[in-house]
């Protein structure tokens, strides 16, 4: 299958590790990955701080991007619900109801990794070998947004020498928010503080997430602990070998 | 942005609707209390283990929350007649309906109907109209006594405190505070009262007692107003409500106008959602109903309040309005990670948590209660266990979008100039790989650890609890063109 791969802006700038493990998997399962190399950013920041006026060129581009495709994969939660769930309101919010019917097409053929993978492509084992204790969180906007319910889990049990150990209370945000981090940046860092308490009570080395975002926040704070614990994305653990 | 013009501009909420700080400012002061923190965290997590137990015992709880949500659709559509139905059918039935614009309006409308009677003392249901408009505290300018007899609202009112909770307004105290007010305020209590928990509710009840037996006046909310026979209704777990709707001679029902529910038939519905999802119980204890007076049964005479205070302005935004579906259940209290932290007095207003940032900048105009809207990671649990189905993330991100919008035209906030320089950049690609380039700097910062731990302001506000991660030597984007070339 030819896939196009949204990297999305973040993994791009800050985490390309994960962009190249997603392409090293999808090859390994025998697809074609293309990049768009047109490509930015979904806009999921501005609509969501309230700036939907200026999300509206970064819609109308990222439609045009990916129109031509008819596969298109995200590594992030996050930014696939952006894309499904906000792109054709910000579109009409602005009056243009036209952009608005061709970001749901568009929508309607992405994906998050974990959806692409045992959704569309129907495969759990993805012929990972990854020997370490990891725990897996998921992020609210797979969850609760995308309904990705055990996908993540149904590929991550498939991954030979792997231990995975259960997330005490799993589904509670870990406090990022996008703009939220920084403008109550308190609250954000209690529940932070909860969130590592349960990575670490898990004993986990690794600690595994379908966004890179989410993974930033919570591998920032236990970075600063010094934990020992780091964070990999969902796509590097299952493009090792 | 549409609306629907009313032709006159509709009353703004006043009343206990806005903090006197941010959100963000209130929290960091509930989150340095370590009690606050324990009480809130043991309280939510039981309820919502209870919740999702009851929850998951009913095959058709989905379809349930739809029939919830579409008849409130319905009926807020065709409000205006709904309500009138329920004025006819009251006054009818020997009531009397008045119509109260805002809180000073409502406020001033019971204070007379209390002075009426010449009563000094009234006895109250637990309702959340009435702690909004500061019914409480307007009856005793006016020299009368209101005395709250949900042991929750005792307890907050005997401490001269606020509620933090909509359906447990005293879940920030534990019971050796409780038992610490109980001792201090109350007259007449036991000085060797201990904190369990049934002693605590014996002495509350002795109290209590007393008061229903003398008081001549009580005043209630209502939790549905049902338009074609003209009855009010509350659900309560303690039989309080059910002593102050039957004893007293005069009662005052003071009623949002969004609690009306065109028919009996509608509660079948409600009265299986609310229970479950507030008390985690399959049914509530007391539910009490009553249609005007009866004659030699009950009070005489019956007085029921219709409050706007900025719930027509409300309604005016087709998709805000969603807001008023609320049946004040405080499900999304429960399961909100920043609820559980904050606590509910951070939010300023009598309506907490992610409801309460949803519906108190809409009732009071988003000007007013500008943070709230903010105060949200957009996790999306609220909307999971609102058995109405409001879609809570979605209104905060409009409202969020009505609050900079309202801010355009007069000098950029440095947010603003940096989402509009974002956009900019970020809408074509040669303009965002030249960013990513010069965001590369940021590979000066954290060289021996691979880590930032300190940036400066705002991001500080990031580096003060994590570190941030240095920025690559390669995008994705140059290690593909390098690798793949350009497609």
């Amino acid at each position: 299958m030819r896939i196009a791969l949204f990297v999305t802006c973040l993994a791009d700038a800050m985490a390309p590790e994960v962009g190249k493990a997603t392409v090293t998997l999808l090859e390994r399962l025998g697809h074609e990955v293309v990049f768009p190399s047109a490509q930015t950013c979904c806009g999921q920041m501005h609509t969501n701080t309230g700036y939907q006026r200026e999300a509206v060129p970064l819609v109308r581009h990222h439609v045009e991007v990916f129109e031509p495709y008819d596969v298109i994969v995200a590594p992030s939660g996050s930014c696939v619900g952006s894309v499904r769930h906000q792109h054709a309101m910000v579109a009409r919010g602005a009056g243009d109801d036209a952009l608005a019917d061709r970001a749901t097409a568009v929508a309607t053929r992405t994906y998050e990794l974990s959806e692409l993978l045992v959704e569309v492509l129907g495969v759990e084992d993805v012929g990972a070998y990854f020997p370490h204790r990891v725990t897996y969180h998921p992020t609210c906007h797979s969850l609760r947004m995308l309904r990705v319910a055990d996908k993540p889990l149904r590929l991550l049990r498939h991954v030979r020498g792997m231990t995975l150990l259960e997330l005490p209370a799993a589904d509670q945000c870990c406090g990022f928010g996008g703009t939220f981090a920084v403008k109550n940046a308190d609250t954000s860092t209690a529940m932070l503080a909860d969130k590592m308490r349960n990575v670490l009570a898990t004993g986990a080395e690794v600690a595994t997430a379908g966004d890179a975002s989410c993974l930033m926040h919570i591998g920032g704070g236990l970075s600063r602990l010094q934990s020992g614990t780091r964070t990999l994305h969902l796509a590097e653990i299952l493009a090792s070998t | 942005m549409s609306s629907t013009f009313l032709g006159v501009p509709a009353p703004r909420g006043v009343g206990h609707l806005r903090g006197t700080q941010s959100f963000p400012d209130a929290a960091r002061d509930a989150l340095g209390d370590s009690q606050l923190r324990r009480n809130l965290g043991h309280a939510t997590s039981t309820i919502r283990a209870k919740r999702a137990a009851v929850v998951g015992e009913l095959d058709d709880w989905e379809q349930l929350r739809l029939a919830g949500s579409a008849l409130k659709s319905a009926t807020m559509a065709r409000l205006d007649e709904h309500l009138e139905r329920l004025e006819r059918e009251v006054t009818a039935r020997g009531g009397t309906v008045h119509w109260a614009r805002d809180a000073n309006e409502a406020n001033a409308i019971v204070t007379e109907l209390v002075q009426a009677t010449g009563e000094t003392e009234v006895v109250k249901v637990k309702s959340m109209a009435t702690q909004e408009i500061g019914l409480n505290e307007a009856l005793e300018a006016a020299g009368i006594e209101a005395k709250e007899t949900d042991l929750a609202e005792l307890i907050v009112q005997l401490g001269g405190d606020l509620p933090s909770h909509i359906l447990v307004p005293a879940i920030h105290r534990n019971r050796a505070e409780i038992r610490e007010i109980f001792l201090r305020e109350m007259p007449g209590v036991d000085p060797d009262l201990t904190s369990e928990p049934r002693l605590l509710a014996m002495a509350a009840r002795k109290h209590l007692r007393e008061r229903f037996l003398r008081a001549k006046v009580a005043i209630s909310g209502a939790n549905f107003g049902i338009a074609d026979s003209g009855t009010l209704l509350v659900v309560e777990s303690e039989g309080n409500g059910r002593m102050c709707l039957t004893l007293p001679e005069t009662l005052i029902t003071v009623m949002g106008i969004e609690k009306v529910v065109p028919t009996w038939q509608d509660l079948e519905v409600f009265l299986q959602l609310l229970p479950r999802s507030s008390t985690g119980e399959r049914m509530n204890p007391y539910t009490s109903a009553w249609t005007g007076v009866t004659p030699g049964d009950g009070p005489q005479a019956f007085h029921l309040v219709l409050l706007d205070n900025g719930r027509t302005a409300t309604l005016a935004d087709e998709v805000g309005r969603a807001a008023l579906h609320c049946i004040k259940c405080s499900a999304c209290l429960n399961v909100c990670p920043v609820y559980e932290r904050a606590g509910g007095h951070a939010y300023g207003s009598v309506y907490p948590g992610p409801i309460g940032a949803v519906l108190s900048p809409q009732l009071t105009g988003v000007e007013d209660n500008a943070s709230l809207p903010y105060a949200s990671s957009l996790c999306g649990a609220c909307f999971d266990a609102c058995p109405v189905r409001i879609d809570i993330p979605s209104l905060l991100v409009r409202l969020r979008a009505q609050h900079v919008d309202a801010n355009r035209g007069g000098i950029p906030s440095a947010e603003a100039v940096a989402m509009a320089a974002a956009s900019w950049v970020m809408s074509t690609p040669g303009r965002f790989g030249a960013a990513e380039t010069a965001s590369k700097l940021g590979r000066l910062l954290g060289r021996s650890t691979g880590r930032i731990s300190s940036l400066p302001p705002p991001l500080s506000a990031w580096t003060a609890s994590r570190d941030a991660p240095r920025p690559p030597a390669e995008t994705f984007r140059q290690w593909w063109a390098r690798e793949r070339g350009t497609s």
